[in-house]
């Protein structure tokens, strides 16, 4: 465990002003070796920018299509004129409105309480001195190897005493907070935020809450914005827990995917992809937009949950 | 790190000034109720700080966790009272075919998803660390992957890897390989579940390793072209050594990643994905699991294996921290 400590502490940022984007660049010019790509090089990264775009574009392409299209070789390469009518079927098959509103509703909330609690936390072990301090933040990070298999059994039996089976705060719940989102804010808070600001702030008198309201935050503010998407992105695409504790009568997304895959209801394979295509879309918008700053927030943090 | 010693080490400020409204008395030597206040409110709130996080954890991990420990020695159903059984959970487990092939399958899933994924990310933190044209676009289209979910990725994939109809094969016959049976062949159908791990997350460990690479000094690199080494030896003897700790982090992480290894193989098998194929040829300990837990309703049993995955990471965890160890050793550190 100590071992893993250490190694997640130096795996972390060396330049934690990666997370507001523009300054890193320069810096990281400075300090890579930065030579120049060679043909192979590029010829290298296109095959592997394809290889990763190109499942997601098959995935329009077979959403466009009909069933019999896409189990027919040869499989169509271009997108087709069928969409509409899946999206149809999609929506007659499984309550995909209801499967979107849940999914934004639980990630929304922990992303929400994520952010804030990890703050909390993150300042706490980066900036503050109590006793104590090092052994509890190497238990934070031990707490990421606990795989979420060690508690569901327990969960589903409470769950299932007090009724919480198909409702969404029994998901919401177990993921109010991550470790990886409190290593997270301790890795940029240690870097970005100087003592002497805390300090001055005592100083003058300022109590912790104005402390943190008038210092902490406004200097955490671009980290919380990359951890926040970070943990939409996982809360998301969470799988294992609301597979358990959610039912297809109110589904998020991702166990909607698992009811239409499991071939319950059709097996309009076009359906099948269009489904799955509902389902990501509104992250890959999210990533065609904010996609830097998601580039910039995994490389700042560099830990996986 | 170095940063933080200075803070607050003794408790408040100098309470010269404890608030501006009595500021009038300053220096008086029982310190009034607002100083008092103050030092507390400085003394407390970082454990105020850590508590959300460490009372959500002993809720929703540390006590169930325990909880788990004890209904493996248990037979347990839902909604019906814990029988003690001791230990028969374990040898149940122990004397199971299925329980064997499950933990074999995690192994050489784990391996088969996690050897080449780590690989290529090196390699491809390698190329995104050059001087590149496009080098923005490059880094988002890598991590597009990790965008989509497990279940999106893997229905998308079954297409692809179908046995009659999916591209992939059709691709092979173009280039004259054979047919191959995605689906109820053991290591096909291991490759087709792995292809899927290693397409979402290689992305996202070579930017991880990029975030290490960029860090290393320059100098080091121009010392060793000044002794000739080319680009790969540089690689070789430069790169890998520096970002070794982010290496490790990565090994570690993914390596427990892959010991949950649970939502691909269950949509991949579709109707059949709870019991890893019709043969069990894919079903990893989470499935068996689930399997156990969902399926048949022996929460005790599934309790067993959900301990028996604990232990394996804490052997992995230990096996780790001996390599480790004897690495630096042999580096004289």
């Amino acid at each position: 465990m100590a071992q893993l400590t250490e190694a997640a502490r130096t795996a972390g940022p060396r330049h934690s002003s990666a997370v507001p984007t523009r300054r890193r660049r320069v810096k990281a010019g400075g300090a890579g070796k930065q030579q120049n790509a060679g043909p192979v090089a590029y010829v290298l990264l296109i095959v592997a920018a394809a290889i990763s775009l190109f499942p997601l574009y098959w995935t329009v392409v077979a959403a466009s299509h009909t069933d019999t299209d896409i189990t027919q070789p040869p499989t169509p390469l271009l997108p087709g004129s069928h969409l509409v009518q899946n999206l149809k079927v999609v929506w007659n098959e499984v309550d995909m409105t209801t499967a979107l509103i849940n999914s934004t509703i639980v990630a929304g909330c922990v992303a929400l309480t994520t952010v804030l609690f990890a703050t909390l936390a993150g300042f706490a072990f980066a900036k503050l001195q109590f006793r104590g301090r090092n052994i509890l933040l190497m238990i934070v990070v031990a707490t990421m190897t606990i795989p979420p298999q060690l508690s569901v059994i327990p969960l589903y039996q409470i769950i299932t005493n007090v009724g919480w089976v198909g409702h969404l705060q029994s998901v919401i719940l177990p993921s109010l907070v991550a470790a990886f989102g409190v290593f997270f804010m301790r890795q940029f808070l240690s870097e970005a935020l100087p003592i002497e600001l805390v300090e001055a702030a005592r100083v003058d008198g300022a109590h912790s809450l104005r402390i943190l309201w008038h210092v902490v935050f406004p200097i955490a503010r671009p980290a919380m914005a990359v951890l926040g998407m970070l943990v939409f992105v996982q809360a998301w695409n969470d799988f294992f827990w609301p597979l358990i504790a959610l039912n297809q009568q109110n589904p998020t997304v991702q166990v909607a995917l698992a009811g239409v895959g499991s071939g319950n209801h059709t097996i309009d394979h076009a359906a099948v992809v269009t489904a799955a295509l509902v389902a990501t879309l509104p992250l890959l918008l999210v990533f065609a937009f904010l996609g830097k700053h998601i580039v910039g927030g995994i490389t700042a943090g560099a830990v996986k949950s | 790190m170095a940063t933080s010693v200075r803070a607050t080490s003794d408790g408040s400020p100098p309470s010269s000034r404890p608030a501006p409204s009595t500021s009038d008395k300053s220096g008086s030597r029982p310190p009034g109720w607002r100083t008092k206040l103050f030092r507390f409110d400085t003394k407390a709130s970082p454990y105020a700080y850590v508590a959300p996080f460490f009372i959500l954890f002993a809720a929703f991990g540390l006590f169930p966790l325990i909880y788990t420990g004890w209904l493996s020695l248990h037979q347990v159903e839902l909604g019906t009272h814990a029988k003690w059984v001791g230990f028969d959970n374990y040898t149940g487990l122990w004397d199971n075919q299925f329980f064997w092939k499950a933990l074999r399958n995690t192994f050489t899933l784990g391996v088969i998803s996690t050897v080449p994924q780590l690989m290529i990310a090196l390699g491809l933190a390698h190329l995104l660390n050059y001087k590149l044209r496009g080098r923005g676009f490059f880094r988002v289209a890598v991590l597009a992957p990790y965008a989509t979910s497990v279940a999106a990725a893997t229905l998308v994939f079954i297409q692809m890897f179908n046995p009659d109809y999916g591209m992939i094969n059709q691709l092979f016959g173009h280039i004259g390989l054979g047919h191959v049976d995605w689906e109820s062949s053991k290591w096909p159908a291991q490759i087709a579940i792995s292809t899927i791990v290693t397409w979402r997350w290689t992305g996202y460990n070579a930017l991880i390793y990029l975030a290490a690479m960029q860090a290393v000094p320059a100098d080091l690199y121009e010392a060793a072209a000044l002794d000739g080494a080319s680009r790969w030896r540089q690689f070789i003897s430069v790169t890998i050594p520096s970002i070794r700790p982010t290496i490790l982090f990565t090994i570690i992480v993914s390596t427990i990643g892959a010991t949950q290894l649970f939502g691909e193989p269950l949509m991949f098998g579709g109707g059949v994905g709870v019991t890893g194929g019709t043969d069990h040829q894919y079903q990893t300990l989470s499935l068996y699991m689930y399997d156990k837990g969902w399926n048949t309703g022996e929460l005790g049993q599934a309790s067993a294996v959900a301990w028996v995955m604990l232990l394996i990471l804490l052997l992995i965890g230990a096996v780790n921290l001996l390599i480790v160890r004897s690495n630096r050793r042999k580096l004289g550190a």
